[in-house]
C-alpha cells in the first residue's frame, strides 16, 4: 500500500536513524558554552560585514545593471536608430520610441536612415532585467552601475532621449561603465564581416543527477 | 509616620523609577548594539556619537506616533493589558534591595518599601501577575495570532512558576527567613565563599532557566515568536501601549536579575573592596556600584543567551519544565532540608546539587530505555515511512 504513496522511488530513498543523545548532550550544557564561546568571540572578534553607505560606497560587480544610457557614435549623433527592439523585448513594456525619418540634407545626419524622435523610458516601472540591453542590435542602449536614482515625481522618473545621453556623457569615462562596442561602428547587426563566434552551448558535467531519466518506475499509471 | 519618612520614600521611588527608565532605554540600546556585534554587524550607530541618542530618537517616536486602537478590539482590555505589565513590573522592583539597605544615606533608602519580610511571597505574587497583562492584551486583541501567544504564554507562566519557587526553597531554608535583605545579609557575613551559589549551583541553574521563562525572553519567547504568530500577544498594539510592553517586559528581567545577583551572588559583598563590615569613606557608593555590576553582567549573559540559543518547541518546553526542572527542583529541596536538620556540614550541598544533576543526565541519556520498550525500526521499511513495533 505504501509503495503506491511514496514521491520518489525507493532506490532514493537513505534511511537514517536519529544519532543518540549522550549525557553531555542530554544536559544541555557543553552544547549553550560552545555556543555562548561563539557568540562572544564575535563580539571580541568584531569583523562588521556591513558597509557604511553615503560614506562608504558599495561594491558592485561589473555587470551590475542599473539606470540605463543611451549611447552615441564618433560623430555625437544618438547611436539608436529606432528600430524597436528594445521596447518589443521590455517585459515592464517601459520604453515608449516615437520614430523619424533621418534629415537626409543634413550632412551630420546623410549617411543614416531613421533616429528616434522621442526615447522615453520610464524608470519606475522598469524592472532593470537588461533585455532592452540584449536585444539592440547596434549596443545604442546600456544599462549603467548608476544605482542611487531618485526624483521627486513620477514624472522626474521618465526619461527622455536628451536625458539618456546625458547619462552617457557623464558615464563614458567611468572605468565602471566602459563602452563595450567600439565607438565608430553602430554594432554587429550593422557589421556581418566580424559577427562574433558563437559559444557552444553549456555542458551538462558527467554524473550530474539532473541529467539522468528519472527512476522508472516513479509514476504509477491508474 | 512621619513626613519625613514620607519624603525619604518618594525621593527612593523618584530615584527607583528615574534610574530604571533610564536604564531600561539604555539596555535596549545596548542589546541592539550586542545583537549587531554578535551577527557581524553595527548596528545603530547614527543618533549621536556611537548611537548614545537612539533611545531619546526611539522615545520621541513612540510618543508621536499615531497610536492606532483597531476597531475589533475590546478597548477596556486592550488597554489594561500594558498598563498591567508595566505596574506588576515596576511594583515587583519595590522591596529588591539596589544597595547596602543599612548603610543607607539619610535622605534616601536603597528598597523603596523596606522590612517586607515576605519579600520573596510578594515578589512571585507580584511577577506572576504580569503574565495577566500578556494574556489580556492577546485577549482584547481579537486576534488568532495574538490569542495564542497568550495561550502559549500563560501555559509557559505556570508551568515554569513551579520551579522557580521551588528553587529557591532551598535558599530560603538555609538563610531561615524571606526577606531578601536577610538573604543578603546572611551571604555578605560569611565572605565570598558564603555566597548560595558555590552552596546551591543547581538551585541557581533552575532559577535561571525559570526566570528566562518568566520574562518571556529567548530560548522561551514563545508568545511572541516571529516566525509562527507575526508578532504574537502584542501583534495589535502600536506606538506607545506597544513601547510599555516591552518597558514591562525589560523592568522584569532587571528585577530578575537583581534577584539572581542577591540570592546566589551574596549582593554587594565582594572580596576586600566590599565586605559587610567595611566602613571606609565611600564604602557605600562601592557597595552599590558591585552590585549594579554583578546585575550589569547577569543582564549581559542574558543577551548573550538570546543571541546563541534558538527558539525551544512548545513540547520541548513543557518538557523541560515537567520533566526536567520540578523533579530536579524537589530533588534539591529534599537534599537541602536533610542536610538541614541532620546538620551534614556544609559541602555536603554542592555534592548533593551534582549528584541530583548527573542522575538527571543519566536518565536523559537513557532514557528512551526507560520510557518504554517502543523502538523505531526503520531498517525494516523499504516502502512505507516508519514501522512501530512494540
Ligand atoms: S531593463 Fe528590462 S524592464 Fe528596463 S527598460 Fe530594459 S528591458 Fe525594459
Ligand atoms: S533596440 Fe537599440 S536601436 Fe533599436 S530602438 Fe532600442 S535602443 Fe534604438
Amino acid at each position: 500500500m505504501a509503495e503506491e504513496l511514496t514521491p520518489i522511488s525507493n532506490d532514493d530513498v537513505v534511511w537514517m536513524e536519529e544519532p543518540e543523545m549522550g549525557f553531555w548532550e542530554s544536559t544541555f550544557l557543553p552544547a549553550i558554552f560552545s555556543g555562548l564561546k561563539n557568540s562572544l568571540r564575535h563580539v571580541t572578534d568584531f569583523k562588521p560585514v556591513t558597509q557604511q553607505y553615503p560614506e562608504e560606497k558599495p561594491d558592485l560587480p561589473l555587470n551590475y545593471r542599473g539606470v540605463h544610457r543611451l549611447n552615441r557614435d564618433d560623430k555625437g549623433r544618438v547611436k539608436c536608430v529606432a528600430c524597436m527592439m528594445c521596447s518589443t523585448a521590455c517585459p515592464a513594456r517601459c520604453i515608449d520610441i516615437v520614430a523619424e525619418e533621418a534629415p537626409k540634407d543634413d550632412p551630420l545626419w546623410a549617411d543614416r536612415d531613421k533616429r528616434p524622435k522621442s526615447f522615453v523610458i520610464d524608470e519606475l516601472k522598469c524592472i532593470y532585467c537588461g533585455m532592452c540591453e540584449e536585444a539592440c542590435p547596434v549596443d545604442s542602449i546600456e544599462l549603467t552601475h548608476i544605482y542611487d536614482l531618485t526624483g521627486l515625481t513620477r514624472q522626474e522618473m521618465k526619461f527622455n532621449k536628451e536625458k539618456l545621453l546625458e547619462v552617457f556623457d557623464q558615464t563614458k569615462d567611468n572605468p565602471r561603465d566602459p563602452i563595450r562596442t567600439h565607438r565608430g561602428i553602430l554594432g554587429p547587426a550593422s557589421d556581418f564581416t566580424s559577427l562574433p563566434q558563437v559559444g557552444p552551448a553549456t555542458q551538462i558535467p558527467q554524473g550530474d543527477k539532473a541529467s539522468e531519466p528519472v527512476s522508472t518506475d516513479v509514476i504509477k499509471q491508474g | 509616620m512621619s513626613w519625613e519618612f514620607f519624603l525619604v520614600t518618594l525621593i527612593t521611588i523618584g530615584v527607583a523609577f528615574g534610574g530604571l527608565m533610564g536604564t531600561i532605554a539604555y539596555l535596549i540600546l545596548v542589546e541592539r548594539r550586542l545583537a549587531a556585534f554578535i551577527q557581524d554587524r553595527y548596528g545603530p550607530n547614527r543618533v549621536g556619537w556611537a548611537g548614545l541618542l537612539q533611545p531619546i530618537a526611539d522615545g520621541a517616536k513612540f510618543l508621536l506616533k499615531e497610536d492606532v486602537i483597531p476597531g475589533y478590539v475590546n478597548k477596556t482590555l486592550y488597554i489594561l493589558g500594558p498598563s498591567i505589565a508595566v505596574f506588576t513590573a515596576m511594583a515587583g522592583f519595590a522591596i529588591v534591595p539596589f544597595g547596602p539597605v543599612d548603610q543607607a544615606p539619610s535622605w534616601m533608602r536603597f528598597v523603596i518599601a523596606p522590612d517586607v519580610n515576605i519579600g520573596m511571597i510578594y515578589i512571585f505574587c507580584v511577577g506572576s501577575l504580569g503574565v495577566y497583562g500578556v494574556i489580556l492584551g492577546g485577549w482584547a486583541s481579537n486576534n488568532k495570532y495574538s490569542s495564542l501567544g497568550s495561550m502559549r504564554a500563560s501555559a509557559q507562566v505556570v508551568s515554569y512558576e513551579i520551579p522557580l519557587g521551588m528553587s529557591i526553597i532551598g535558599v530560603v531554608l538555609m538563610t531561615s527567613s524571606l526577606s531578601l535583605n536577610d538573604i543578603l545579609m546572611h551571604q555578605a557575613n560569611q565572605g565570598v565563599l558564603g555566597w548560595n551559589v558555590w552552596t546551591q549551583p543547581l538551585a541557581l541553574l533552575i532559577f535561571f532557566v525559570s526566570a528566562l521563562a518568566e520574562t518571556n525572553r529567548l530560548p522561551f519567547d514563545l508568545s511572541e515568536c516571529e516566525q509562527e504568530l507575526v508578532g504574537g500577544f502584542h501583534t495589535e498594539y502600536s506606538s506607545m501601549k506597544f513601547a510599555l510592553y516591552f518597558l514591562g517586559e525589560y523592568a522584569h528581567i532587571i528585577t530578575v536579575c537583581f534577584l539572581t545577583a542577591i540570592l546566589f551572588f551574596g549582593g554587594w559583598q565582594f572580596p576586600l573592596i566590599a565586605e559587610a563590615d567595611s566602613a571606609y569613606l565611600g564604602a557605600t557608593l562601592v557597595k552599590v556600584v558591585v552590585l549594579l555590576t554583578k546585575v550589569l553582567m547577569i543582564i549581559l549573559l542574558i543577551m548573550f543567551i538570546r543571541w546563541t540559543i534558538p527558539r525551544f518547541r512548545f513540547d520541548q518546553l513543557m518538557n523541560l519544565a515537567w520533566l526536567g526542572l520540578i523533579p530536579m527542583a524537589a530533588m534539591n529541596i529534599l537534599v537541602v532540608m536533610t542536610a538541614k536538620q541532620f546538620d551534614w556540614p556544609i559541602w555536603t550541598l554542592p555534592l548533593g546539587s551534582l549528584a541530583i544533576f548527573v542522575a538527571a543526565g543519566l536518565i536523559g541519556t537513557s532514557g528512551k530505555f526507560i520510557v518504554s520498550d517502543q523502538t523505531v525500526d526503520f531498517s525494516e521499511s523499504p516502502e512505507g515511512y516508519v514501522h512501530v513495533h512494540s
